[in-house]
């Protein structure tokens, strides 16, 4: 449960467009997510601001371990 | 209860660009400097900068100081004190290299100088013409910024707590600032800083307005803490504001899209640009088309269920055209609006962007003691978005942003390490009741077994700023307007949450910054009633003029009596002659 309460803390980022991403995944996906994709979300919390919006905006080519992740996050909003 | 208390030389609150820029100067002279942050320092709302930052540097063609200093005192709407504005336009050029000798990535010329482009409001030789004066790393210098700023710092070991929120200001009973008294979030765990000197550096409060593009953490920490600790708030009134955030998320849309041809729509459907401004239509300056879609929004032709927000129509360019002209447009669209922009249009508001006003400082970052002379608060200083030094004034100009935090972040920091070593600064004895203030807050939070739900209050708050004090703003609305956020303060005094768990508590640092967001939003809304004029970003109704006579003054907020008092602007540079005020048209 604290593990779960730090990722959410960690979901607040420095930019907005991330925030509402973010806020909107863990509401809908978190619960969902299996012990080794959690850990990879965590990896992902790790990743700088401007590579995770390129990432979500299709702007810049991801990385294979975050591929389903990205593609979850692209969706949140749809 | 015994509470623990750790010593520093200074305390630094906040760690972007100016928190990072100011510990810099602490470390490297070799004290012993703790930064405070809610978040990781690389991911402050600097991070989001993406213009550049403005310097005279003169690169790609001549340029020099009196004219970038003419651009911001202009800019300012003659609200911005002319010595500040001259002393940060002067050490532009000297902080932009320091950075670059940092290693930051700026984009460079072929000749490997820094590259400068041309940005909104910069001019040669006193508005002329447009100027190439900002310089910038693609469009990531923020987090260039951040980064190489941070890097630095580990190098001189300063010593950061991540995950850190400071709660209140400590000060004894000769009103000296003795430290902070501060929150783990890992283990909810309280601790006295206790430090010679304390620098505020925590950012604006844009998350005070429903529809703004500050991140989340933008809650103005460092605001309140200066309010309950009796300091006056400064310039409350101004807030820069884009005239189109998407409706409901604040993510920009830029305004390239009318640029391409885009237009917008009340919900009748009509192009009402052309009755404000009929020659120009939707191209029209930026505070022209906010006004334009407030008073739609006003009169009761928004669009939505609660007519509430403007559509701009952008599908008859065709999903070729707004692919190739406007990458990423539709991508946001379809994200932050849930439309496809070239099938609907996108629905859009007016968005808080940037806070001009903030903690009163002169312009070594030390914090002002009241509205009239010099008086300082001993041992604390602010810089950045949360200080108010004033260089914005009314307005600031694109990219004096990154320039301020860098200038005055060192200055700061410099005046710090200066007093210091004068010995006017000490470990002075902390009084009994350090830390009451925020322990009874965090045990009314702890205690409450109902009350008012964080969320609604603060919906409620960021939606009676949005309504009432707005980008345009209406007599009877601002009048309405304090009645109604007085409300909020009375209901923000009993919030209530439900996990009182101590470790990563959201819930729980939400209620503390709603509570700081409570104070930065009733200093606006006080502030911008009573300023009958319209200035830079305070646009009026009814004062529909700037009033030089009477308004040439910067506000000054007390918490205390929720009371204003006013305090001339300072006309008189350092060593250059006057700008004197004149209608400011571009």
């Amino acid at each position: 449960m604290a593990e779960i309460d730090r990722i959410r803390w960690q979901c607040r980022r420095g930019m907005l467009e991330l925030d509402l991403l973010l806020s909107r995944f863990v509401e809908q996906e978190l619960d969902g997510l299996d012990p080794g994709q959690l850990q990879v979300f965590k990896e992902l919390l790790n990743e700088q601001d401007p590579m995770l919006l390129a990432w979500v905006m299709a702007q810049e080519e991801v990385p294979g371990r975050y591929d389903f992740l990205i593609t979850r996050l692209r969706q949140v909003y749809q | 209860m015994a509470i623990t208390t750790r010593q520093f030389d200074a305390v630094v609150v906040g760690a972007g660009g100016s928190g990072l820029r100011a510990a810099l100067q602490l470390a490297e002279a070799k004290l012993r400097v703790a930064v405070l942050s809610k978040v990781f320092p690389t991911r402050s709302h600097t991070v989001a900068a993406q213009g550049g930052v403005s310097a005279s540097l003169g690169n790609e063609e001549p340029d020099n100081w009196h004219w970038h200093m003419y651009d911001t005192v202009k800019g300012s709407d003659y609200l911005g004190d002319q010595d500040a504005i001259e002393f940060m336009c002067r050490k532009a050029s000297e902080a932009v290299i320091e950075l670059e000798h940092y290693g930051m990535p700026f984009d460079r010329l072929d000749n490997g100088k820094i590259y400068q482009r041309p940005f909104g409001g910069h001019t040669s030789n006193y508005g002329e013409r447009a100027v190439k004066r900002a310089c910038a790393a693609a469009d990531r210098t923020g987090h260039a910024m951040l980064h190489t700023l941070y890097q630095r710092n580990v190098r001189a070991h300063t010593q950061f707590f991540v995950e850190w929120m400071a709660l209140d200001l400590i000060r004894n009973q000769a009103g000296d600032v003795l430290g902070v008294v501060a929150m783990e979030m890992e283990t909810g765990e309280v601790m006295v800083l206790h430090s010679k000197a304390t620098l505020l550096a925590t950012g604006g409060a844009g998350r005070i307005y429903a529809a703004s593009t500050n991140a989340f953490i933008n809650t103005g920490d460092g605001l309140g803490m200066a309010a309950r600790a009796g300091i006056p708030l400064e310039d409350m009134e101004f807030w820069q504001f884009h005239p189109t955030g998407v409706a409901g998320a604040g993510v920009l849309i830029t305004e390239g899209v009318r640029g391409e041809g885009g237009f917008l729509l009340n919900k009748n459907g009509e192009r009402f640009m052309e009755r404000y401004a009929p020659t120009v239509k939707d191209l029209a300056s930026r505070d022209v088309v906010s006004r334009a879609m407030a008073t739609e929004i006003k009169e009761g032709r928004g669009a939505g269920k609660d007519a509430d927000y403007i559509l701009l129509k952008l599908d008859h360019l065709g999903a070729d055209v707004i692919d190739k002209r406007l990458p990423g447009i539709r991508e946001i669209a379809i994200k932050f609006a849930n439309v496809d922009p070239a099938k609907d249009p996108i629905p859009v508001v007016p968005t808080c962007h940037y806070q001009m006003g903030g903690i009163p400082t002169n312009m070594h970052g030390q914090v002002l003691a009241g509205h009239s002379g010099g008086a300082i608060v001993k041992g604390l200083y602010a810089a950045g978005e949360c200080a108010c030094v004033s260089v914005h004034g009314a307005n600031r100009l694109g990219t004096n942003s990154l320039l301020d935090l860098l200038v005055f972040g060192k200055a700061s920091g410099e005046q710090v390490v200066k007093d210091l070593a004068a010995d006017v600064l000490s470990h002075q004895d902390l009084p009994k009741d350090a830390a009451d203030r925020s322990q009874s807050r965090l045990a009314r939070l702890d205690s409450a077994k109902s009350g008012e739900s964080v969320h609604e209050v603060g919906a409620e708050l960021r939606r009676t700023m949005q309504l009432h004090c707005g980008v345009f703003r209406f007599p009877d609305s601002l009048a309405e307007g304090v009645r109604k956020i007085n409300e909020v303060v009375q209901r923000a005094g009993s919030l209530y949450f439900k996990d009182k768990s101590k470790v990563f508590n959201t819930a729980r640092v939400e209620a503390l910054e709603l509570e700081n967001l409570v104070e930065v939003a009733v200093s606006t809304m006080v502030s911008a009633h009573a300023r009958q004029e319209s200035r830079g970003a305070h646009d009026r109704s009814d004062f529909p003029n700037r009033d030089d006579a009477q308004w040439m003054k910067h506000t000054f907020w007390y918490k205390e009596g929720n009371r204003l008092e006013y305090r001339p602007v300072q006309l008189k540079p350092l060593t250059v002659e006057s700008f004197e005020p004149k209608a400011r048209v571009y």
